[in-house]
C-alpha cells in the first residue's frame, strides 16, 4: 500500500510535467506533427519523387533565399507588424551590389554594401512605420511598390550575369555544395534561425518584441522603448531580405531584376503555418522554419502526386487562411 | 518635514483638454498620500507624470530636494519609483517571470538575457511574497489564466522586487475580491512600516481613509484641498468629496 503511494506519486508528477510541455510547446509539437503528416502524404501520394534524395536538395537549394527572410519576419510579426516589402528590398539590395562591384571591383565590399542598404531600406520602414504612424500593412505596399520602381529605373529592365562569382571565396562560402550535396545556404539558413532565435529568446530585443506584440500599452508603462525596437526589427528584415537577394542571385549567376517577386505569399505563408499570431505577441522561430520547408516542399509534391500547378496558389491560400482562422479561434476561446 | 516628492505648478494639456493646472503636490518621507478625485479629476495624469511616462507642460519636480529634468519611465525607477497600474501593465500571453521583470529584463551588458536568475527570482517571490503554493502556478506559467487578484500580486511583487523608496497604487482595488482587497490594504500598510512612502488613490473614499496619513482631492484637473485624516472623521471626508463634485468647492 505504501510502496504504491510512493510509486504514483512521482508517476503523477511526470504527468503533470508532460501536460506543461505540451502546453507550452504546443505550436511547435503541432507544427512538426503537421509536416510528417504532409511529409507521409507525398511519401505515399508519389513515391518515386519524395523517396529519393533529388527533391531534398531541391529544397535545401531554393528554401533558403526567402527561407533566411521569414525567420527575422516572424519577429516583426510577433511584435505586431508586417513587412510586405521585403521581395523589393532583395532586388534593391542586388543593384547596390552590383553597382558596388563595378565600382570596387570587390565582391567582399559589394558584399558589405549590399547589407548595409538592407538595412537603411528596412530601416526606412520602421521609420515611416513607427515616426508616421502609418499601418505597416499599407507602409510597406507603399515602400514595395517604391522600391521595385527603383530597380526598374536604374536597370530598366537589364539583369546582369554573375558569373564573374565564379571560383570565389564569396560564391563558395554562400552557395557551394558542401561535401558535394548539402547545399551551403542551408547551412546559412539554420544559422540564420539559430541567430533569430537567439535574439528572440535570450536577449532583450526579443523579451521587448514578444511585449510590444502582446500589449504595447503595458510596454510603454514599464519603459520599453517600443519605437526604437520596432524600427530595429524592420532593419534586420531588411538586411535578412539583401542576403537572400544576394544568395538567389549567386546561386543562379544572374541578377533578374524582378528578383523577389513570387516569393511573398510563400515567405508570408511559412510564417503563418509555423504558428506565429497575426495578433501578435506569439510566435516561434522552430515553427518558421519548419513553416519554410512544409511550404517549399507543396510546390513539387502537388506536381508530384500528379495535380498540375494550378493547384499551388489555391493551397498555399488555403494554409495561409487555415492557420490565421485558427488563431483567430483559439483567441476568442481564451477571452 | 523632508519630502521624497516635490511637484510645484504642474500643468498638462491633451489638445484642448487642459488636464491639470498649476498642481502642487508632495509626498513626505515615510507618508502615505491617498488622492481622491472624480473621473476625470487629473488622478491618473498626475501619476503618470510622477512615473516619467508624461512630461508636464509646465512646472518643476523635485525629488529628494534635488530638481529633476525630461523625467522618463526609466529615470523615475531609478529614483525610486515603482508604479501599480490601473492597467497593471501587464502582457497576458507571456509567462510569470517575463511579467515580473517586464521592462527591465535581467541582462549582462550586451543585453543577453539572464534567464535562469530570472526564473529562480520569480520562483523565490512566489514562495516569499505572493504565497503561492500549488505546483500549477510556476514561473514558466502563462498569465492569461490568473484571476484579477493575482494579477495585482504579479504587479505588486514587481513593484516591490526592484525596491521601491516610492510605491505609487493606481485604482488597486478595481476589480478585487473583499478579501483581495484587505490584502491590498494591508500591503499599503506593510509599506509605511517598512519606513517607505506611497500615494495611494481609489474611488472608495473608505479605503483611502483608512489607511492614508493624508488626503489630498483633486477636482478638474485643480487641488480643492487636502486633510490630514487624523484632523477629519470619514463621514466628514465623504460629505466634502460630495460637494466637490456638485459644487466645486469643499465648503
Amino acid at each position: 500500500m505504501t510502496a504504491r503511494v510512493e510509486n504514483s506519486k512521482p508517476e503523477r508528477v511526470r504527468l503533470a510535467a508532460l501536460m506543461q510541455f505540451a502546453r507550452k510547446n504546443g505550436l511547435q509539437i503541432g507544427i512538426i506533427g503537421v509536416m510528417l503528416g504532409i511529409w507521409l502524404l507525398f511519401i505515399i501520394g508519389a513515391s518515386d519523387t519524395f523517396l529519393k534524395p533529388d527533391i531534398y536538395r531541391a529544397l535545401m537549394t531554393s528554401v533558403p533565399y526567402w527561407g533566411v527572410i521569414a525567420l527575422p519576419l516572424t519577429m516583426v510579426i510577433i511584435a505586431g507588424d508586417i513587412d510586405l516589402s521585403f521581395i523589393s528590398i532583395m532586388a534593391v539590395g542586388m543593384v547596390v551590389f552590383w553597382e558596388a562591384y563595378e565600382t570596387t571591383s570587390s565582391l567582399g565590399v559589394a558584399f558589405a554594401a549590399s547589407l548595409v542598404s538592407g538595412f537603411l531600406v528596412g530601416l526606412l520602414n520602421g521609420i515611416i512605420v513607427v515616426r508616421l504612424g502609418i499601418p505597416a500593412l499599407i507602409a510597406t505596399i507603399g515602400t514595395q511598390f517604391f522600391w521595385r520602381g527603383v530597380v526598374e529605373v536604374i536597370r530598366r529592365g537589364q539583369g546582369e550575369s554573375l558569373t564573374l562569382a565564379r571560383d570565389t571565396v564569396l560564391r563558395d562560402v554562400l552557395v557551394s555544395k558542401v561535401g558535394g550535396y548539402v547545399p551551403a545556404q542551408v547551412i546559412w539558413m539554420v544559422l540564420v534561425a539559430l541567430a533569430v532565435w537567439f535574439l528572440l529568446n535570450r536577449h532583450k530585443l526579443g523579451a521587448h518584441t514578444y511585449l510590444i506584440g502582446d500589449n504595447e500599452a503595458s510596454a510603454r508603462l514599464m519603459g520599453v522603448n517600443v519605437g526604437r525596437t520596432r524600427m530595429l526589427l524592420f532593419a534586420l528584415v531588411g538586411v535578412a531580405a539583401a542576403f537572400g537577394g544576394i544568395i538567389q542571385s549567386l546561386d543562379v549567376w544572374y541578377f533578374w531584376p524582378n528578383l523577389g517577386e513570387g516569393y511573398l505569399m510563400t515567405t508570408l505563408a511559412a510564417v503563418f503555418l509555423g504558428g506565429t499570431s497575426v495578433f501578435g505577441g506569439t510566435g516561434t522561430i522552430l515553427g518558421t522554419f519548419v513553416g519554410c520547408f512544409i511550404i517549399g516542399a507543396i510546390q513539387p509534391g502537388i506536381i508530384a502526386i500528379g495535380l498540375t500547378g494550378y493547384w499551388t496558389k489555391l493551397i498555399y491560400g488555403l494554409i495561409i487562411t487555415v492557420s490565421v482562422a485558427m488563431h483567430a479561434f483559439v483567441r476568442r476561446r481564451m477571452e | 518635514m523632508d519630502y521624497i516628492l516635490e511637484m510645484k505648478g504642474i500643468s498638462k494639456s491633451f489638445g484642448e483638454v487642459q488636464s491639470l493646472r498649476n498642481v502642487d503636490f508632495r509626498v513626505g518621507a515615510n507618508e502615505i498620500v491617498g488622492l481622491l478625485g472624480d473621473n476625470g479629476a487629473g488622478k491618473s495624469t498626475l501619476i503618470k507624470i510622477i512615473t516619467g511616462y508624461y512630461r508636464p507642460d509646465s512646472g518643476e519636480i523635485l525629488f529628494r530636494g534635488q530638481p529633476v529634468e525630461n523625467l522618463t519611465v526609466p529615470k523615475a525607477r531609478a529614483l525610486g519609483v515603482e508604479t501599480v497600474y490601473q492597467e497593471r501593465a501587464l502582457a497576458d500571453l507571456q509567462t510569470l517571470w517575463r511579467n515580473i521583470f517586464l521592462g527591465r529584463e535581467l541582462s549582462n551588458r550586451l543585453g543577453v538575457l539572464q534567464v535562469k536568475r530570472m526564473k529562480d527570482e520569480t520562483q523565490r517571490l512566489m514562495v516569499d511574497q505572493m504565497g503561492y503554493t500549488s505546483s500549477a502556478v510556476n514561473p514558466d506559467s502563462v498569465i492569461k489564466t490568473f484571476s484579477g487578484g493575482e494579477k495585482q500580486g504579479v504587479a505588486i511583487t514587481r513593484a516591490l522586487y526592484f525596491h521601491a523608496e516610492l510605491v505609487i497604487l493606481d485604482e488597486p482595488t478595481m476589480g478585487l475580491s473583499l478579501h483581495e482587497t484587505r490584502k491590498l490594504l494591508n500591503f499599503v500598510r506593510d509599506i509605511k512600516e517598512a519606513g517607505k512612502c506611497a500615494v495611494f488613490i481609489d474611488h472608495n473614499v473608505f479605503h483611502v481613509y483608512s489607511v492614508a496619513d493624508r488626503v489630498v482631492v483633486l477636482d478638474r484637473g485643480q487641488i480643492a484641498g487636502e486633510f490630514l485624516t487624523k484632523d477629519i472623521t470619514h463621514d466628514d471626508l465623504m460629505d466634502k468629496m460630495y460637494r466637490v463634485a456638485q459644487t466645486g468647492s469643499l465648503d
